[in-house]
């Protein structure tokens, strides 16, 4: 079940009910090891990260959890094939340069794929699109257009579509509310929802 | 003195192996008496716990930290890495550096006297492997009572030591941290070891290897061996930065061919530096042992090998390393990963070439400190 955390941290809560204990996680893009090393202690996973900053990773070598430096836009070729329970990526999707990459990939090396990304179908957004003509910056998307990190900006409805596409199969979604504290909402996801966690299966 | 050296220290020697009880090397030859040398910094524990080796790279020594003398100019080859509060830090570990195998500055080798002939062994010496050079390092361990590592540290060739210490003696240490190494070889690596001993062995004075009690020594082709060398160890763009295309001592060209470029000039200024404190006979025998160095060769594959592994492994390499380019680093990963092995890796982005794993200090410390200190 999810567990009440403080309410940002609600997609981390999501995740974490989703891995079963004493499975092997991969954490795509897992910054400092924080939220790994919270899987190591509440669910005794077996975990890999790889991130790609240096000072990240001495962070995660302080935190003891195993990382390896590595462009997730350049496959996970140091990865065998069903090599992990679950392949996370987290907020990332949307940065990469190469998302059929990227998700091929988790799918290759994970048995299940786990994907959290900023719904760019929020209201909010569409309706800062259409009054002001200027590209939205939200609190999920704090950037201006030139800076952006987000470079693969997509919406809720995209990415059921394009797992359609692929025959991806989704085994389980969840749609977060930023104005209900991060609350799992299930009424207009692609609309209403500020973010979304996605369970797959190929 | 600074306040973060060790301070004065002083080579050692231990000795072993006799007639009757050789050391066995891989060849098939075996080598005694086997003296080593070796210098060890800080105190080993009560409970023998906090002991790490470091291994030298090809040129290297015994000498890793602090001054012999305190005339010395120079201090250690791995001064900045290893002392009080330091990476290494010897207020916490007991670390141990010894000279390898077929070496020139104390170990047995090609310099030292054979048995029962008053003559250097000259090329007489029996060639050595990095496995054979690890075997000993355990022999001087255990003569140090020694019989569990907290860590295994060492860069290049001292990378290829570490190595073959984790799939050899899977048991023997905790974890172990290779900088700039590789599993093996590659070609084009071979090749750059094969011209520098073609200059020595090209050199009239090398004289088949006898030339200790020689007027004339092969200076020469050792000069070029080492100049090959450092040209490996630099990257193009440091060595742009560092040199461009200018004149040494002058502003126009002199139409000859003398040393006008100040890269010519370094160069030449490192081949002799080095002619004084190496062995030529040495030279041939230690970038032996790096060619033959072949740990999925040794074990099947190196998926085999890094299977055997049971410490944590912190690889690192530099992105403009050429001479043991970030791939090899990243195969070793690769086959670590595919058998369920704990490793840490990090690409360091650097334009120093191979030559970073001894200039990037800051960035190393940052990595290693807090891989060290998360070893249970």
């Amino acid at each position: 079940m999810v567990k009440k955390s403080h309410w940002l941290y609600r997609n981390y809560d999501i995740i974490e009910s989703l891995i079963l204990p004493n499975s092997s996680v991969l954490d795509l893009g897992c910054g400092t090891g924080d939220f790994l090393k919270l899987l190591k202690q509440k669910r005794n996973i077996h975990c890999q990260g790889v991130e790609i900053d240096e000072t990240k990773i001495v962070q995660c070598i302080k935190n003891c959890i195993p990382v390896i430096q590595g462009d997730l836009d350049e496959g996970l070729r140091a990865f065998q094939s069903n090599s992990f329970d679950y392949v996370l990526l987290n907020q990332t999707l949307q940065m990469v340069k190469k998302p059929e990459l990227v998700l091929s990939e988790m799918l290759r090396v994970g048995r299940k794929a786990i994907v959290g990304f900023p719904n760019f179908g929020h209201y909010k957004i569409r309706w800062h699109l259409l009054k002001m003509g200027t590209m939205p910056v939200t609190q999920d998307l704090s950037f201006d257009w030139f800076d952006s990190p987000n470079i693969h900006l997509l919406t809720i409805k995209d990415f059921r579509n394009y797992c359609k596409s692929k025959n991806y199969k989704i085994l389980d979604e969840f749609f977060l509310m930023r104005e209900k504290a991060n609350s799992i909402i299930h009424l207009a996801p692609n609309f209403l929802a500020t973010e979304a966690v996605f369970l797959l299966e190929r | 003195m600074s306040h973060s050296s060790v301070g004065l220290v002083k080579t050692q020697f231990f000795t072993f192996g006799d007639a009757k009880n050789p050391l066995k090397l891989r060849s098939g030859a075996t080598l005694e008496p086997v003296i080593v040398a070796y210098e060890t910094y800080g105190k080993l524990n009560p409970k023998k716990s906090n002991a790490i080796l470091i291994c030298h790279a090809l040129t290297g020594d015994a000498h890793a930290a602090g001054k012999h003398s305190s005339k010395d100019k120079k201090s250690g080859w791995w001064d900045s890495m290893i002392g009080p509060g330091k990476t290494f830090d010897t207020n916490k570990y007991y670390i141990v550096c010894s000279n390898v195998i077929g070496g020139c500055s104390g170990s047995s080798g090609p310099n030292s006297i054979k048995p029962n002939t008053k003559k250097e062994y000259g090329v007489s010496f029996p060639v050595v492997t990095i496995a054979d050079m690890v075997d000993v390092q355990k022999r001087l361990l255990e003569f140090l009572d020694i019989e569990h590592l907290h860590s295994i540290a060492g860069g290049s060739m001292g990378g290829m030591q570490v190595l073959e210490w984790a799939v050899r003696y899977p048991d023997f240490m905790d974890s172990v941290i290779v900088i700039a190494s590789t599993s093996k070889l590659s070609s084009q690596s071979i090749a750059f070891d094969a011209v520098g001993r073609n200059a020595i062995i090209s050199d009239p004075h090398w004289n088949n290897g006898n030339y200790y009690k020689m007027k004339k020594q092969p200076n020469h082709g050792l000069a070029i061996a080492r100049m090959i060398g450092h040209i490996t160890y630099l990257s193009n763009l440091s060595m742009n930065k560092k040199f461009g295309r200018r004149l040494q001592n002058k502003k126009t060209l002199s139409y000859d061919f003398s040393n006008e470029f100040q890269v010519e000039s370094y160069l030449h200024h490192q081949g002799s530096v080095f002619v004084e404190r190496f062995d030529a006979n040495s030279y041939l025998y230690v970038t032996k042992a790096m060619d033959y160095f072949d740990l999925s060769e040794e074990y099947g594959s190196l998926k085999k090998a890094m299977k055997r592994v049971l410490s944590k492994v912190l690889i690192i390499s530099f992105s403009s390393d050429w001479l043991f380019p970030p791939e090899q680093s990243e195969e070793i990963i690769k086959a670590c990963l595919s058998v369920n092995k704990t490793v840490f890796y990090t690409k360091i982005e650097s334009s120093y070439g191979h030559d970073a794993f001894l200039l990037e200090t800051k960035r190393l410390t940052k990595l290693i400190k807090n891989f060290l200190n998360g070893i249970q």
